[in-house]
């Protein structure tokens, strides 16, 4: 029995080895394949609107869906390394500016699903982290998750994802960092300070290096599973406007020369909810049509960082005036990194 | 036999107790099945991903849904 298991959990290693280089073969072919299946087999004309609109769609759809599930799965290793618990841990009575820091890394790299923010938050207070941390870790979660930077290296390249990485934590840090000096704690509300945590024994970081593989396969699963509907409506929703809107179309309304675009995207964005893969197939329609990249970033930011049912959930534990400032703090942190976006590009 | 789900109600807390249920079925055991969706019940099991799987007072599961076999592997263990 113990024998049989070790051997399916080494035939899994391998298996995940072996599909890394057909993985490899397959991306840096795909053009030439959909090219090949658009002109030769399906013998379509190649100068056609709907040629380009369809070549398009099967190029980009396999192509997003291999990325996503190469960083969803390398994410996912990395998380079992990690569990709010022990960041909890971590964070308890940590100073501020460099607790912040941590917070905000951590938080990209804990598990974290927004159902359990509020028995996140309840423990890291309990625990005794402070507010402005905890917001460090709130701010990132969401932010800057692993859907978002495997689509954005997809849609602009690594750079910009590593750029967006690095923004997105400076805002964590930074907005965090402002709401502890506000002192603002007087405006939680009083039972979350009476609530008595339990601690449990169980260590979810505890796995064995196949167990943790087993764990990358399942966030891909799970993920996927749920956004792939997503990416391939905002696919489709490109492919028709590759083929068919012109190529400068945004550009007067968000483009480069239009500064209120920013301010403008931020205040659309930020009651709007979405995933990541919903939105950025859409935010690379947008700049293929003349959107200037910061504005469409800012737009981005403020759609998958903050959301009304974001509030909601939060309302619970935090009163208005909390709320409404770690709103506007995120907002005009969104506002400044789209405006250095546009700046630099 | 007493086992309970923590989960404010996202879809996996959902799935995790139909899960246990199902267990608890094809084991054809007598224990009870408690959703707690009460925020401050979960944290005074120390759990803050949810779903969590609390059998018999004791956390064995917290932030992901198990199978079905595995939920019953962890209540002979139990």
């Amino acid at each position: 029995m113990i024998k049989s298991i070790q051997i399916t959990n080494r035939n899994q290693i391998i298996l995940v080895l072996l599909s890394l280089p057909i993985w490899y073969f397959l991306y840096v072919n795909l053009q030439n394949i959909v090219d090949f299946l658009t002109y030769t087999v399906f013998g379509m004309n190649k100068e056609a609107h709907l040629t380009e609109a369809v070549n398009f769609f099967i190029f980009e759809t396999p192509k997003v869906f291999m990325l996503l599930v190469l960083v969803i799965f390398g994410v996912g290793i990395i998380r079992s390394y990690f569990s709010p618990e022990k960041t909890k841990n971590f964070l308890a009575g940590k100073s501020t500016f460099f607790g912040n820091v941590m917070a905000a890394l951590l938080g990209v790299l804990t598990p974290f699903c927004s159902c359990s923010a509020i028995p996140l938050f309840l423990g890291f207070v309990e625990a005794g982290v402070p507010l402005g941390v905890t917001f460090s870790f709130l701010i990132a979660a969401p932010l800057v998750n692993e859907i978002a930077l495997g689509m954005l290296a997809e849609a602009f390249g690594w750079q910009t994802a590593l750029l967006y990485t690095f923004t997105g934590l400076s805002i964590a840090i930074l907005a965090g960092w402002l709401i502890g000096a506000l002192k603002l704690e007087k405006y939680v509300h009083e039972w979350v300070y009476e609530v008595k945590t339990g601690q449990t024994e169980i260590d979810t970081t505890n796995l064995s290096f196949s167990e943790r593989i087993q764990s990358g396969l399942n966030s891909v699963k799970e993920i996927v599973g749920r956004i792939w509907i997503y990416i391939v409506a905002g696919v489709a929703i490109g492919a028709g406007a590759h083929g068919y809107v012109p190529e400068d179309f945004m550009a007067n309304l968000m483009g480069k020369s239009s500064w209120y675009s920013v301010p403008l995207s931020i205040f659309i964005g930020v009651p709007m909810y979405s995933n990541a893969a919903g939105i950025i197939p859409i935010v690379e329609v947008l700049v293929a049509k003349g959107a200037a990249l910061g504005t469409t970033l800012a737009f981005m930011m403020s759609v998958i960082g903050l959301s009304l049912p974001e509030v909601i959930i939060l309302k619970k534990v935090l009163k208005m005036p909390l709320i409404l400032t770690f709103v506007s703090i995120v907002a005009v942190g969104i506002l400044i990194v789209g405006f250095i976006f546009n700046f630099i590009y | 036999m007493d086992i309970k789900v923590l989960g404010p109600g996202c879809k996996k807390c959902g799935t995790l107790a139909e899960a246990a249920k199902k267990a608890v079925e094809e084991l054809a055991i007598d224990a009870n099945v408690e959703k707690i969706d009460d925020m401050v019940k979960i944290l005074s099991y120390g759990v803050m991903s949810t779903p969590a799987l609390v059998i018999n007072e004791k956390v064995v599961v917290s932030g992901k849904v198990p199978s079905v076999s595995e939920i019953k592997e962890l209540i002979e263990k139990a």
